[in-house]
């Protein structure tokens, strides 16, 4: 399937993964009657958080994921990762992030996925914000000619 | 034993449909951003595609005294708003913006991309520890 307008785009694609996490966030929330939040629970899992998910759980869940990452690159041939070239990207993104979603108590998996779906006000609210922000930072990295 | 693995094969399905959905790309999830340069709407099919099981398995959920694998359910609260939240996630915004990753893909490309995804996953336990010796 292609979207003539947007001829990158990858909708069938980007639909059956969706289909996955939601899958998975449904397992841990039927299953371990937990949220999927990937930022809590790799807090969790390398002690910066109290409380929560059990440490073991919380190792599990965040060691499957680069699991699940390696079986579809050696499956499918490779998966496409295009990182920016330079460093400063990296560690000035990563710092907000792990701040971010550690004030904000959740990422775009707790409050994103798990979040909006249980219609969750606070939730609704968080994602509105990151996405906002989102927006506009990448719109100011264009107009300033950092993209 | 039994939680650790239910984790386990929750995280490698989510992993594994990060993956395939091209959401372990920053570049396209940057793309998804980009209002003003080159739109790539990817990610909204994959917010899409989340939500339909987990709508189902809230509902599911109403239904439910215990979760099948745990003693009891373990859920935030809904409905407090406060300056916490919506602070964080404006600077939450902001890292994920910069760098086109938030959690999920940047621990799963671990195993895709080692380097820059090291470099990011570090930054952003700093940025946790940072959080946490600030309380």
């Amino acid at each position: 399937m292609m979207l003539d307008a947007f001829p990158h785009a990858m909708p069938a694609e980007g639909l059956v993964g969706g289909l996955l996490i939601g899958l998975a966030a449904a397992i841990m929330l039927l299953g371990l009657g937990r949220i999927a939040g990937v930022s809590g629970l790799a807090a969790r899992a390398i002690g910066l958080a109290d409380g929560g998910a059990p440490r073991s759980v919380a190792l599990a869940f965040v060691i499957g994921l680069p699991l699940g990452g390696w079986l579809i690159a050696t499956v499918t041939g490779g998966v496409e990762t295009r990182f920016a070239d330079s460093l400063w990207p990296l560690i000035l993104g990563g710092l907000l992030v792990g701040f971010g979603t550690r004030l904000g108590s959740g990422c775009t998996s707790g409050h994103g996925v798990c979040g909006l779906s249980r219609l969750s006000r606070r939730s609704m609210l968080a994602t509105a914000l990151f996405m906002a922000s989102g927006f506009a930072t990448v719109g100011l990295m264009r107009l300033g000619g950092l993209l | 034993m039994k939680r650790a693995l239910v984790a386990l094969v929750s995280g490698t399905l989510f992993g594994a449909g990060l993956a395939v959905s091209g959401m372990a790309d920053p570049h396209r999830v940057q793309g998804f951003l980009d209002l003003l340069g080159r739109w790539d709407p990817t990610l909204a099919f994959v917010m899409a595609g989340a939500f339909l099981p987990m709508a189902i398995a809230w509902m599911v959920r109403g239904r439910l005294a215990r979760p099948f694998a745990d003693n009891a359910f373990d859920l935030p609260g809904t409905s407090r708003i406060d300056a916490r939240l919506a602070t964080g996630a404006v600077l939450f915004g902001m890292g994920w913006g910069i760098s086109g990753l938030c959690p999920g893909p940047a621990l799963t490309d671990l195993a895709i991309n080692p380097l820059p995804a090291m470099i990011f996953v570090i930054a952003m336990l700093a940025g946790m520890a940072g959080h946490r010796m600030m309380r």
